[in-house]
């Protein structure tokens, strides 16, 4: 007699698509779909999602961060879960609401509720679903950049490297100070280009150091700021999400190129 | 000293071609925050140290009131003078005063940043009383007429040659054949020629890393013994400290010690750390004749039980700015006071006002290493934040970054006219970028694009694709 299955068997997540991915990188949503129901999850997208709010946050605006988190918050209100291909806006999510909102009691309690059920993709497959490996092969070496919030927000490290683990072909090695910032830091590019760019220097150093052939990372923020400089100087390195390495989907062209040329 | 923190960008410009000051900065992560990681493994309780230590520092703060009080009390009872200094001014004046009455000439100094918090060099040379630097960073930087640029090493900014060529062109009566090519051959020499000052001054100013209030003793930690020299030998002895240096006991004192020089240098202790409680007794074999502390407020009162009281909790032991890759990129005179780094990005506007320091607080990516390496767990960048936030409800954000950031806020919580622009844009982008899948400028991206590619949007938007993968299953 076959199980009957109850919804933690097969959770029903709804995907924060992340306005980068949504706009830059749709394959990395593919991607993360691919995952999550590989992990048994029944994945929806809710058309009622933008972003997560975290520039105008970050910039000091709250009544706008409000009523965007206040507008996911409502997006998401019917999900078991809420997964993220993103660290930075899952720390948004799980980490700054209850901050934001906390200040109204029933703001409080629904951005409370809401954060218990927000992830970030990696942490959630291998935390959350148990997942330890996956069914995927690229032959390689690659490196992996641990991006700030995911690491230091929300404690990302092993999981993706435990995952990657199982990717038939793949080497990774470890990069000098995979835990230091790209200089990548959202607004903060844009406010202060000049010194994004003395920090992102040492970073594709330390990229080019590694002597492997492609970049990886969980944030899209942090790989565009890494791809963009590594062709800026002319490095022939492939740059992709975590996420399409391990869903076995990296027939896109890599970050920032056309087919062929990365 | 004059803040030059609204100079921000300009300062930033200068650093960022300053070649030496690269490299110095480069030997940060080999030294300081190398020393850290294994001081920290070495210690196994070391996080559960950090909660205690951030425990003394909040109850503490919580009786400030009390433990001023009582800490004034036993400086009194062991012959001291305590002086109260809500301001800057007042220091300086309460500072000068006792100078003049000692019939001072020269005074030397150990490092104190409260010292250069209220500029007491230049208020001093005016009055004709010579100070002089003893710590060897802080000597560094007096020679060069530079302030310091970290909390704990004044001179971090500078080279090894750069020292050996200020020294021959300040120590002149040293023989000009003389050899400098290793820092302890420059220690040396500073070690000889600042001998003298030591015998010669008429007062001794320290600051204090802690001000223990059940006894009324003073403490600094040093690795030169230069602060030892300062207190000892001169007849006057005057401490300068801020209000929130205090802790209850000696106990809580050690519990502090125990995370600051592993928070700092990595060392287990510092080499010298020095209890000092009023002036020489009967007996005493040395010690100065008057002993004097001077108590700073200069803002920090408006700080407890403000947004900011936290920072009140700092130690001053530099892991932050040793952690920052911002500050490991422009170094400490960039941010054009005296506190820099993610420290001095919260401390700075609650000293000096948001109008001049804002700049600080923006110039963070947020990456949380200093909250992850503050011994205090002082949450710096959710400062840091508060203070964009005080920013923006007074009108300080850029006027076309705030036109940029308000057209997007309004699309973004309309998710259908959102999508509507995003899905006519975002394709037409991708065409536009088809050829080489990134951009070597774009129109309003100039800050982007001065430095790195931008990459291609891959063509419609995922919420574009998942509709037209949903309308067709």
């Amino acid at each position: 007699m076959a199980k009957i299955k109850t919804p933690e068997d097969s959770p029903t997540v709804g995907l924060f698509v992340t306005c980068l991915v949504d706009l830059i990188r749709p394959s990395v949503g593919f991607a993360a779909v691919k995952l999550l129901e590989d992990a048994d999850c029944n994945v929806e997208v809710p058309l009622a999602q933008t972003c997560c709010g975290q520039p105008a946050y970050n910039s000091g605006d709250k009544a706008d961060a409000r009523e965007l988190a206040l507008n996911t918050v409502a997006a998401f209100e019917g999900y078991d879960y809420v997964v993220a291909p993103s660290g930075s806006c899952a720390g948004m999510l799980s980490h700054h609401y209850p901050e934001l909102l906390g200040d109204n009691p029933d703001t409080a309690a629904r951005a409370r509720a809401f954060a218990d059920k927000a992830y970030e993709l990696v942490s959630f497959l291998v935390d959350v679903r148990g997942m330890k490996e996956v069914d995927a092969e690229y032959m390689g070496q690659v490196t992996y950049h641990d991006s700030c919030a995911g690491l230091r927000e929300l404690g990302i490290k092993d999981q993706p490297r435990k995952l990657l683990a199982s990717v038939q072909g793949l080497k990774l090695d470890e990069m000098e100070e995979a835990e230091i910032c790209c200089g990548f830091g959202g607004t903060f590019c844009i406010k202060y280009p000049d010194i994004s760019n003395a920090i992102v220097e040492k970073k594709t150093a330390n990229i080019t150091a590694s002597k492997t052939d492609c970049l990886l990372a969980g944030d899209l923020g942090c790989l565009m700021n890494m791809a963009g400089k590594l062709s800026r100087e002319g490095r022939q390195m492939e740059v992709r999400h975590v996420a399409e390495v391990l869903a076995g989907m990296t027939d896109e062209p890599a970050i920032g190129t056309k087919g062929g040329d990365s | 000293m004059k803040p030059q923190s609204h100079a921000f960008k300009a300062n930033v410009a200068q650093a960022l071609t300053n070649e030496p000051l690269k490299k110095a900065l480069g030997g940060i992560k080999h030294g300081f925050v190398a020393n850290r990681a294994k001081a920290r493994t070495n210690l196994p309780e070391f996080e559960e140290l950090r909660d205690e230590a951030k425990a003394v520092k909040e109850h503490t703060l919580a009786h400030l009131d009390l433990y001023l009080e009582e800490y004034e009390a036993k400086v009194s009872e062991a012959g001291g003078h305590v002086h109260w200094a809500p301001s800057a001014q007042n220091a300086r004046d309460i500072i000068l005063n006792i100078c003049r009455e000692a019939d001072a000439k020269t005074v030397t100094k150990g490092k104190t940043m409260i010292g250069e918090e209220i500029a007491i060099n230049e208020h001093l040379a005016k009055a004709d009383i010579t100070p002089v630097e003893t710590d060897l960073g802080e000597y560094l930087v007096q020679i060069r007429d530079e302030p310091p640029s970290h909390i704990i090493a004044p001179a971090i900014h500078l080279t090894k040659a750069q020292v050996e060529s200020d020294f021959r062109q300040l120590h002149t009566d040293l023989p000009i054949d003389r050899v400098l090519d290793e820092p302890g051959q420059l220690v040396a020499e500073a070690r000889k020629v600042l001998r003298e000052r030591f015998l010669a001054a008429d007062v001794g100013i320290t600051g204090a890393n802690l001000l223990i209030a059940e006894t009324g003793t003073s403490v600094i930690v040093t690795n030169e013994g230069n602060g030892d020299l300062t207190q000892c030998l001169p007849r006057v002895h005057i401490v300068i400290a801020s209000i929130e240096k205090t802790v209850p006991t000696l106990e809580d004192a050690n519990t502090i010690l125990r995370v600051l020089a592993r928070s700092a240098t990595g060392q287990e202790c510092s080499t010298y750390t020095t209890y000092t409680t009023g002036p020489k007794r009967p007996g005493d074999p040395d010690g100065p004749e008057e002993y004097h502390v001077v108590l700073l407020d200069n803002g920090r009162t408006e700080m407890l039980g403000s947004e900011f009281h936290d920072m009140l909790r700092c130690i001053r032991c530099g892991a932050c700015m040793n952690h920052c890759p911002v500050y490991g990129a422009v170094g400490g005179h960039a941010y054009g006071w005296v506190y820099p780094g993610p420290m001095g990005a919260v401390l700075t506007p609650s000293l000096i006002g948001i109008d001049e320091a804002g700049h600080l607080p923006n110039a963070s990516t947020f990456c949380g290493r200093c909250e992850a390496v503050c011994p205090m767990r002082i949450p710096l960048p959710k400062m840091m934040r508060q203070y964009r936030e005080r920013e923006y409800e007074k009108g300080n954000t850029p006027p076309l970054y705030k036109l940029g950031m308000k057209l997007w806020a309004f699309a973004a919580k309309r998710h259908r006219l959102y999508q509507a622009l995003t899905g006519l844009a975002i394709p037409l982008m991708a065409r536009l970028g088809k050829r080489s899948g990134r951009f070597r400028t774009f129109p309003l991206a100039g800050g982007w694009t001065r430095h790195r590619d931008l990459p291609a949007p891959q063509g419609k938007t995922f919420q574009q694709l998942w509709r037209e993968k949903e309308a067709k299953s």
